[in-house]
């Protein structure tokens, strides 16, 4: 459904990605790994539009994306739970929700949304009217990903969910993805904890300085040693000539 | 002293003050939304007064009833300055921006001078003119006109704000563009609204101001100052600051014109904000 091919970008005149190709298909979750500053947010913001592409393409279940500006994707059906959440602090819990939905949604779109934003996460019902800036980090994260969930997209990319999280907020955020993906969303995404990633996704990419440098099946990667040494760099990109 | 007094004073200082306060929340969404200064801002009173003014003379239609069209103006001037000139320097540095509606300032204050000339005007005999006597109380029209009308717009643009889908979209836009964006929010879009929004603010303000003071191409530095001071002592970005500030500075520059000298009213209401600035300089109402 997703299909990045040869994609550059970076910030302004400073490139942060080379050459990256990836693609996700429907029903997968897939996984970006790396160490820090390896390009696994650009490389996600740029999908979503954030970051600027300076050559390549990206189509999204045959939309060509790098043609659109970023607010016009959740009407696609993608959609981008940013990186330490992003809530909107001065809003209620429920405004955010509600914003989550995209201009212009249908009372019904809004309160099917709700539904299913509590059924995942039941104590958020009892947050709707506490501003957002209120919650703690694991609830913001949680408010974040169902928020992410209203446009009702057929591909989520997720940032970095778990980071900051105790371990019981961990276990509720964790199942609430795995529940996502088995409702029918595909799934892209980061987390620094390679055995989480691992454990939790299908299949994974390995970036290093901005380009991908080993992809595969989740299970096999989790089992050989070939991650650790794409993490130290002994394992280098197929450069073009 | 008399209750008839304290009544007139009251309404005189609540009229200028909703005023000040439309102009300063006009300024401060606009601020709030985008991280922009209006420099201009006092110029859009003035041609908010001379379009009052010009629909007058001209067609002989009242500011009452022309205060809607004068809005309606007001807000696609707003969405054709942002559109045409603030669009082109928001990825410019804050220089540029600044020099941006400081132009604008500059060549529409030339522009007035050039069309209408220095001289001063006034909409005379509008139906919003002359006094009403109550019990002894002896109140100018024009001054309720301003408390009621500034009032009833103030309630309509917390209403758009806080209580629509749109407002809930110009607020998530100028909490975190970036975030909004990924959410479906056009941010262009979200700044042009501002813009037209806060320049509808200064359309009602001029509007009710025509009934009262008089036209000329500067008259927009007589209230556009104050305005700035009830943004910052508000808290830039602040809608609530603005509106308690600036009714504020329409009382307390009524009530200290009285009973002190009308040379003075305004000492009092820039030694507040001089504190509140030295004090908490994030204003009554700003996010640190």
């Amino acid at each position: 459904m997703l299909e990045v091919a040869h994609l550059d970008a970076g910030y302004g005149d400073h490139q942060v990605l080379w050459d990256v190709s990836i693609r996700v298909a429907d029903g997968e979750v897939v996984a970006l790994l790396g160490p820090n500053g390896s390009g696994k947010s650009s490389l996600m913001n740029s999908v979503s539009r954030l970051v600027t592409r300076l050559g390549g393409t990206i189509v999204f279940d045959g939309v060509a994306l790098h043609e659109l500006p970023a607010y016009k994707l959740p009407r696609h059906g993608l959609s981008h739970v940013l990186e330490r959440h992003r809530m909107f602090p001065q809003m209620t819990v429920l405004e955010n929700l509600q914003l989550g939905a995209g201009p212009g949604a249908s009372r019904d779109k809004v309160a099917r949304g709700l539904d299913k934003a509590y059924a995942l996460f039941p104590r958020l019902r009892e947050r709707t009217r506490q501003v957002a800036g209120s919650l703690s980090g694991g609830e913001q994260q949680m408010c974040a990903i169902a928020r992410g969930l209203m446009s009702e997209p057929r591909l989520l990319l997720v940032d970095e969910p778990f980071i900051g999280l105790s371990p019981h907020m961990r276990a509720e955020v964790d199942a609430a993805i795995r529940r996502i993906n088995g409702e029918g969303v595909a799934i892209l995404l980061i987390e620094q904890n390679v055995a989480v990633s691992l454990a939790m996704s299908h299949r994974a990419y390995i970036l290093r300085e901005g380009r991908v440098v080993l992809e595969g099946r989740s299970a096999e990667l989790a089992a050989g040693d070939a991650v650790p040494q794409a993490f130290l760099g002994r394992i280098q990109p197929a450069r073009p000539n | 002293m008399s209750e008839q007094l304290i009544i007139q004073l009251l309404v005189s200082g609540l009229g200028m003050g909703f005023i000040f306060a439309l102009i300063a929340i006009g300024l401060t969404l606009i601020y709030g939304v985008m991280g922009v200064v209006n420099f201009a801002h006092g110029e859009f009173i003035m041609l908010g007064m001379y379009a009052t003014y010009l629909a007058y003379v001209t067609w002989g239609v009242d500011p009452v009833l022309s205060l809607p069209l004068v809005v309606a103006l007001m807000f696609c001037f707003g969405l054709v300055v942002y559109y045409v000139l603030i669009r082109r320097v928001l990825q410019g540095s804050m220089q540029s921006q600044i020099f941006a509606t400081f132009g604008l300032m500059v060549f529409l204050q030339a522009a007035a001078q050039f069309v209408m000339g220095a001289d001063y005007f006034a909409v005379r005999n509008s139906w919003l003119s002359g006094v009403v006597k109550l019990d002894g109380v002896v109140l100018p029209v024009p001054h309720i006109a301003a408390v009621v009308g500034a009032s009833l717009a103030t309630v309509l643009l917390y209403l758009l704000v806080f209580r629509t889908s749109v407002g809930r979209q110009l607020r998530a836009a100028s909490q975190d563009a970036q975030a909004a964006a990924t959410l479906g929010i056009n941010g262009s879009l979200m700044y042009a609204f501002a813009w037209g929004i806060g320049a509808a603010c200064v359309g009602v303000a001029a509007s009710l101001l025509a009934n009262f003071y008089y036209i000329f191409p500067r008259v927009g530095a007589v209230f556009v100052l104050l305005a700035y001071v009830a943004v910052a002592l508000g808290g830039f970005g602040s809608i609530h600051g603005a509106l308690l500030a600036g009714v504020l500075i329409g009382l307390m520059q009524v009530v200290i014109g009285f009973f002190v000298s009308s040379e003075l009213k305004y000492v009092p209401v820039y030694l507040l904000y001089l504190a509140v600035v030295l004090v908490r300089p994030r204003g009554l109402f700003g996010r640190s």
